[in-house]
């Protein structure tokens, strides 16, 4: 017979199935951050003067900063001369068309279940598949834009809409924002840019999928969206990375622009490789993502299931500027083995009647350590402002560690703000009950961690909500669906 | 059907079951009666597989089979139930969902194909009314903000849906006032047929007045000191469990 501690342990400690990594020729810069290296980037990627000297400003910013202290972590020791910060295929030409990807790249991205032949991807789902910091190819881009939505990579932005990427470029995050943004401003390899025109509905899903494959890099992308007048877009985010011994660190910014009555869904299934069972290796995820809300009556929401990363250290938030804009935050943050997570979201209500709903739900398994930090701040001209805030720890085993860390200020005596806790633990009984039932202790876990989570996975697109339900499983206990 | 041998069981080093000796066969009904702390529940607990139970001595028989060598999902699927003393909470899985994954995991292992929905709807439905268990208790999270009473009927309607063929109910009477012990009695009799066999544990013999029982045996310090009939629960209302202690050392001090 076995014991259900075994099987909480063995789901625990499930190996990483997208270690693999793939054998390509890749032009790869020197390790060492400095200046020269940004001027090469920039002249690799053909970019105008601006760029090159918002890259400066970022880089000049990044020396004066130190390494933040407030965290629920030990910071480990980031070496970031030792990094390299330039990777790309080697192959690499301007594109005209899939034909032209490396198929050594093609079936790499088949491999990981995201076909990039237009004929076998999804239906309604558009794909940017961004390889090593470098986007590899772009699906349904033609159809798009028709429609006069872009979906291209940044660098394909710079180069053919330059006054839309200038105007909106680091104004949601600044090159100074934290550490991190800086040392992104100033090396960011590529990304996505979206552009959503007034009044259209974007017919399908965009999608950007992310792989680090070579070794002693970083990744530094940026994504850009902007959601014009009226107009609404879905957008997701996904990503893996091989197997390796050393920590990768993974430092993107994400801004989101919601213009008037605009609104943008953000989803994120984030499976970068967790490190080992002893917390050797994996990704360090140390990323910034903010959206703002600049129109009345926008609305951005974040969505993320969070499973995978040695560290996930993030808030993505939403700066609520326009009068009646709304902003959401749904979070499902999974930790075992020696993973930390510290992650939430800060909600910045500055116009009237803004509304905020913030969901999130962390799961602690093995020795991971899961912190919810979150801010909800309401500035003096927030009238009526609203928010709605719940905060579930799951724990699995008695090893973990579960912590949350709200913080409310409010500076409108109308606001009303509401906050709910719980923690509950995966109880030896509940296994029980259900193992009297018929169940094994497999499913029941499954069937108790998509209980928990399912007010966040419906947030999803469904096809991803039946993704991310099975990562879930498959994170948590084998092959359970 | 089963066969309880010679059973000895600890936990946490304390020895609780000590030579519990039992035979139920098909269609009989058994009341396990006792004062508080004698094993009763802990009798259900081995019997279903609860692991911080250990078995020392001893043997159990299920329909030919070693039970004691089964996870507790294949007992459960092998068709034994236990409707618990205290029900679990699990917020989040519904009712409704929990009860389908239950009944095609134990399909599955009897090698039929999954109850397709509709057919799945209509059992619910059959079941709900037996022992007058509301719908809307159906799509809410399993147990969770369920009264006692609820709880209860709950672990009676699931013992209805799941068709188990021993059904073993721990003090499912407690925490139910008398409308709702008739209901879930009535329930209970209505299960009961040549093929399924029950073991009923219970403080009262108010109980066994709607379930009544072909046997009825005293648990006492992890033993079965007496064995009777349904007569014997009215002499224990009447009279405790004091006279039977005191038989019990008579004898043990010979
Ligand atoms: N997990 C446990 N750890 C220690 N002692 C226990 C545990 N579970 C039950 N017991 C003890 O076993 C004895 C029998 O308990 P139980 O089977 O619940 O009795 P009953 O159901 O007849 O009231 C009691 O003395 C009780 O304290
Ligand atoms: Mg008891």
């Amino acid at each position: 017979m076995i014991n259900s501690n075994e099987i909480i342990d063995d789901i625990a400690n499930k190996e990483y199935e997208f270690g693999f990594s793939t054998d390509i020729e890749m032009e790869i810069a020197p390790p060492g951050l400095n200046e020269d290296i940004i001027r090469f980037i920039s002249a690799k990627k053909n970019e105008p003067e601006w760029l090159l000297e918002w890259r400066l400003k970022g880089f000049a910013a990044f020396k004066k900063m130190e390494f933040p202290k407030w965290q629920h972590f030990k910071m480990p020791e980031l070496n970031l001369q030792a990094v390299s910060y330039y990777a790309a295929p080697r192959k690499k030409k301007q594109l005209n068309s899939l034909d032209e990807v490396d198929p050594e790249l093609l079936a790499t991205f088949e491999k990981l279940g995201i076909p990039l032949n237009e004929q076998k991807a999804l239906a309604g789902v558009a794909v940017d598949a961004v390889f090593d910091s470098v986007s590899v190819a772009t699906t349904f881009k033609t159809k798009l834009k028709e429609m006069g939505v872009i979906f291209c990579s940044f660098g394909e932005a710079v180069q053919e809409y330059p006054d839309l990427v200038k105007k909106y470029l680091g104004s949601v995050v600044p090159h100074t924002d934290n550490i991190f943004a800086a040392l992104n401003s100033a090396v960011f390899s590529d990304g996505s840019f979206v552009y959503i025109p007034k009044g259209v509905r974007c017919p399908m899903e965009l999608s950007t999928y992310f792989r680090i494959n070579a070794q002693n890099t970083g990744q530094f992308e940026r994504t850009l969206i902007i959601a014009d007048d009226n107009s609404y877009v879905s957008y997701l985010e996904g990503c893996t990375a091989p197997m390796r011994d050393e920590n990768q660190l993974h430092a993107a910014v994400v801004e989101l622009v919601a213009l008037e009555q605009a609104e943008i869904k953000y989803s994120t299934v984030q499976n970068w490789y967790p490190g080992d069972k002893d917390g050797k290796g994996g990704i360090y995820n140390f990323v910034t993502k903010r959206g703002i809300c600049k129109g009345a009556g926008s609305k951005i929401s974040w969505t993320q299931v969070e499973t995978g990363s040695a560290i996930t250290w993030k808030y993505p938030s939403v700066i609520l500027q326009g009068d009646y804009s709304e902003g959401e935050f749904y979070s499902v943050a999974v930790v075992r083995n020696r993973q930390i997570a510290d992650t939430g979201t800060k909600i910045h209500h500055i116009g009237k009647g803004t509304k905020s709903r913030i969901i999130s739900k962390g799961i602690s398994a093995g020795h991971g350590d899961n912190s919810y930090r979150g801010l909800v701040a309401v500035g003096p001209r927030a009238e009526n402002a609203r928010n709605f805030t719940q905060c579930d720890s799951l724990l699995i085993g008695n090893q973990c560690g579960s912590h949350t860390f709200p913080y409310i200020e409010s500076r409108n005596k109308t606001a009303m703000i509401e906050h709910e806790a719980t923690t509950s633990k995966i109880g030896e009984d509940q296994i029980f009950y259900l193992n009297q039932r018929g169940i094994d202790t497999e499913k029941a876990v499954a069937l108790i961690v998509n209980g928990y989570v399912k007010e966040v996975l419906n947030q999803l697109p469904m096809e991803f909500a039946v993704e991310a339900q099975k990562l879930l499983s498959i994170t948590l206990e084998g092959s359970v669906g | 059907m089963l066969t309880i041998k010679n059973l000895h069981a600890e936990v946490e080093g304390k020895k609780i079951l000590k030579g519990i000796n039992l035979e139920i066969n098909k269609g009989e009904t058994h009341a396990i009666m006792g004062p508080n702390g004698s094993g009763k529940s802990s009798l259900a607990s081995v019997l279903a597989g609860r692991d911080n139970y250990t078995v020392t001595e001893g043997e159990v028989w299920f329909n030919g089979k070693n039970l004691l060598e089964l996870s507790p999902e294949d007992r459960a699927r092998e068709g034994v139930f236990l409707a618990f003393q205290y029900p679990v909470e699990i917020p989040g899985v519904s009712n409704l969902n929990f009860l389908k994954t239950a009944l095609n995991e134990i399909r599955t292992y009897k090698g039929l194909p999954p109850l397709e929905a509709k057919e799945f709807l209509k059992l619910t439905k059959e079941k709900q009314q037996l022992v007058d268990f509301h719908s809307n208790l159906m799509n809410r999270s399993l147990n969770e903000g369920f009264s006692g009473g609820e709880k209860k009927r709950n672990e009676i309607f699931q013992l209805a849906m799941l068709d188990p063929q021993l059904a073993i109910l721990d003090e499912t009477d407690s925490g139910l006032d008398i409308d709702a012990l008739r209901i879930v009695s009535n329930g209970v009799n209505k299960l009961r047929d040549a093929e399924k066999s029950f073991v009923v544990i219970t403080h009262y013999q108010r109980l066994l007045e709607y379930i009544i029982p072909d046997f009825v045996h005293v648990l006492y310090n992890g033993r079965i000191i007496k064995t009777g009939t349904k007569e014997l629960a009215l002499e224990l209302e009447e009279r405790g469990y004091d006279w039977l202690k005191e038989e019990l050392h008579l004898k043990e001090s010979v």
